[in-house]
């Protein structure tokens, strides 16, 4: 036990060395809660847009100063013809422009109909389709309003409610998300890493003669990374907590043993990763490209995985994040206990068996 | 500038003889362009919503029919209470419960007024944001349709209405491949020239051999260039692959000059060449670099508008993206390959990317030092 301790101590003064890494590893995930959480929201706000008035009558005028008092619009200016309109676009100035045809109050008043053109830049379709959406409705505000002796009849009016998140910010998607990526870099890059480090510079040889059990070597390896990783995992939750406003819904306790058993998958990932590779490149290029990428990609944090095709659907299945990605949402989110979540906590629980039996089944403990 | 010949030539065989750089040149950029757009996919097809259709009427059924009918939503739950749709919010198995209120119809044509209740899970705002649009979109043409039935055709019509022609510009068919196609190829750009010099140089520091190159008398401008070059060319050749795969497999062909394009793409690899050659000169191993790179790619990812707009952003993060190179390489590529916009449009961007070039060159030769 004694010689265990000893163990981790040395690979703690590994890990404490290296202050650049140290940095990064507990910077990136401050950086990314405050990046996500403040700079990124899904909502379509401050759209610049330009505004051309051929009929400059008292109708197009209280229309454009709904549209001017609305905080999805940002009125850029006022052009007079079509050359300015186009230029405006395609320097990417502006999102939308909105045309009004001369005699716009009068067909109104006497024809009761009148048009109106919207032009949407539409290199980014949804932003397109959401703007587009909101002058219509200013537009239809504008109907009711306008007809107030009349009353708009046969009137269906929908009343809309987010739940969860009513202000539609980035926060609640994004912290389960940034906690899965962060614990795989820490867990899984950083293990493999470490392990395969003392392959190549020749030191395993050493620890491998040595009469300590080969088995806890690579114990006392994980410890200081599931340390670290339960630091980020608190410092995480304490931003979002106190920084973000977003509170923890369900049982904290839940949520830190299923963090734990998480991160003990990872290292198991890890393990194997290091057990397989030889050198520290392919040991960094595996990780990186084999759990990071698909991690961001397949957790369902950054794209929505139904919209996916189906093959790659079925991908994202065996990618353990996007179980720990649901159950971070339903425990801190949506405030679930754990008969929601138990069938994806079993299936963490299996990968991690699994790897964990192939790694030890596959150690050498004698060198080639 | 024979020096810089020979220098070059062992930085190609080098790089040649490295299989693994050869692979993450050719076959990363052709993977993540064929994967990122399929996965990176916002397009709104597959939206799971649950009706609770307390009316049962023919007006419900007909609203439910023209929601399901038009291809943005799948019906997974009918005629739960609430409590039993919030249960499939709860699962995910539904992403928004519209609630049809008892009389309905009789309201709707006696009152001449009546309420819907929608409920969005809004966890992930933009789904959340698009979803609803959509169903109001729908709900609004079922109104239209509800209204036609009973006002007389539009000539005659005492009911004031203004008709919205929205025409959607660039990109008519609100493709969404060919806005996150242009994006990635910045991405792609960046990650291969970024990474590749800084762990390149670390690598040399790794191994001892800079040593052997600091006590030859090569000159620092000289051992700067030797680096840039090759990475520049490689940077190249991944933007051109990016470009054909983008043109065989999603058709997407650029509207503006390729020359343009070209010409912007050098000038920004050489501020991301500067920008990698400055992290090697602050960083002693190669997971160190790995890191640093991966935290500011990161960052210059997230903040570039790759996913999200810059417009949503609040002030602070606007400032942020004035920094950020790779932010100018996404907007102009998505101007020039989707809008055709030509070298008047882009003159600040090219400005500001070449200040940047300036600065971290500037930067990496001060700072890289042949005695330690």
């Amino acid at each position: 036990m004694k010689q265990f301790l000893i163990f981790i101590r040395k690979e703690f003064a590994h890990v404490l060395r290296d202050r650049k890494t140290l940095l990064i590893l507990f910077g990136m995930p401050v950086v990314q809660i405050l990046i996500f959480g403040f700079a990124l929201t899904s909502e379509v706000k401050d759209a610049r847009i330009v505004i051309m008035d051929q009929a400059n009558d008292p109708a197009s005028q209280q229309i454009i100063s709904k549209i001017e008092a609305s905080r999805y619009f940002e009125l850029d200016r006022v052009v007079r013809d079509h050359q300015q309109m186009k230029e405006a676009l395609k320097r990417g100035e502006i999102r939308l422009a909105v045309i009004f045809p001369a005699n716009f109050n009068h067909d109104l008043l006497h024809q009761h109909a009148a048009h109106l053109q919207i032009i949407a830049d539409a290199t980014d379709p949804n932003s397109a389709t959401t703007l587009t959406s909101y002058i219509n409705s200013i537009v239809q505000e504008y109907l009711a309003d306008f007809d107030t002796t009349n009353n708009t009849s046969y009137r269906i009016v929908p009343e809309l409610r987010f739940l969860y998140n009513p202000e539609l910010k980035g926060a609640p998607n994004y912290v389960p998300g940034v906690m899965a990526l962060v614990l795989m870099l820490v867990c899984v890059m950083m293990t493999a890493v470490s392990i395969v480090k003392e392959k190549e510079t020749g030191t395993m040889e050493i620890l491998l003669v040595s009469p300590f059990s080969p088995f806890k070597v690579i114990v006392a390896k994980a410890v200081p990374y599931l340390i670290l990783s339960l630091i980020n995992v608190a410092s995480i939750l304490l931003l979002s907590v106190f920084v973000l406003d977003l509170p923890i819904n369900g049982s904290v306790l839940l949520l830190f043993a299923e963090s734990m058993l998480f991160i003990i998958t990872c290292l198991a990932i890890g393990i194997f990763i290091s057990v397989k590779t030889n050198t520290m490149q392919v040991a960094m290029l595996i990780s990186l490209m084999g759990m990071m990428l698909p991690t961001i990609l397949f957790s369902g944090f950054m794209f929505p995985i139904e919209n996916m095709p189906l093959p790659l659907q079925v991908f994202s299945n065996i990618i353990p994040a996007k179980w720990y990605y649901i159950i971070v949402k339903d425990i801190m989110i949506k405030g679930l206990g754990f008969g929601a979540i138990w069938k994806e906590t079993l299936i963490l629980a299996g990968t991690t068996v699994v790897m964990l039996v192939i790694s030890l089944k596959s150690f050498k403990i004698r060198l080639s | 500038m024979r020096t810089i010949k020979f220098l070059l030539q062992k930085e190609f065989r080098q790089i040649f003889r490295n299989r693994s750089i050869m692979a993450m040149v050719i076959v990363m950029p052709i993977m993540q362009l064929l994967i990122l757009p399929l996965a990176a996919n916002y397009d709104v097809k597959n939206i799971s919503i649950a009706v609770i259709d307390n009316d049962h009427s023919s007006y419900s059924q007909k609203l439910i029919t023209k929601i399901t009918s038009s291809g943005y939503f799948r019906l997974t739950g009918y005629d739960f209470s609430f409590k039993q749709a919030f249960k499939l919010i709860e699962s995910d198995d539904a992403d928004l419960i519209l609630e049809i209120p008892q009389g309905f119809e009789r309201n709707l044509v006696r009152e001449n007024k009546q309420k819907l209740f929608i409920a969005v899970n809004a966890i992930n705002g933009t789904k959340a944001n698009l979803g609803s649009v959509y169903l109001l979109k729908v709900i609004q043409d079922f109104n239209s349709d509800v209204r036609l039935q009973f006002i007389q055709p539009v000539n005659f019509n005492q009911q004031p209405t203004i008709y919205i022609d929205s025409s959607n510009w660039y990109n008519p068919l609100l493709n969404y491949h060919a806005y996150m196609v242009p994006g990635i190829l910045a991405i792609l750009v960046t990650m291969i020239g970024g990474f590749l010099t800084a762990l390149n140089i670390v690598r040399e520091k790794e191994v001892g051999t800079i040593e052997q190159i600091n006590v030859t008398p090569i000159k620092k401008y000289h051992f700067i260039l030797g680096k840039l070059i090759p990475f520049w060319i490689l940077g190249n050749v991944v933007f051109t692959l990016g470009l054909i795969v983008g043109w065989l497999v999603y058709g997407i062909i650029p509207v503006g000059s390729l020359f343009l394009m070209y010409g912007f793409v050098a000038v920004y690899l050489l501020a991301v060449l500067g920008f990698g050659l400055l992290i090697s000169t602050f960083c002693e191993s190669q997971q160190q670099a790995m890191f640093v790179m991966f935290f500011f790619i990161m960052i210059f990812i997230l903040m570039g508008g790759l996913f999200t707009s810059i417009d949503s952003m609040p002030n602070w993060a606007k400032t942020v993206t004035n920094f950020n190179p790779v932010s100018y390489l996404i907007g102009v590529m998505r101007m020039i390959m989707l809008k055709g916009s030509g070298v008047e449009n882009i003159l600040s961007q090219l400005g500001s990317i070449a200040l940047f070039a300036l600065i971290f060159n500037g930067l990496a030769i001060y700072n890289y030092k042949k005695t330690s």
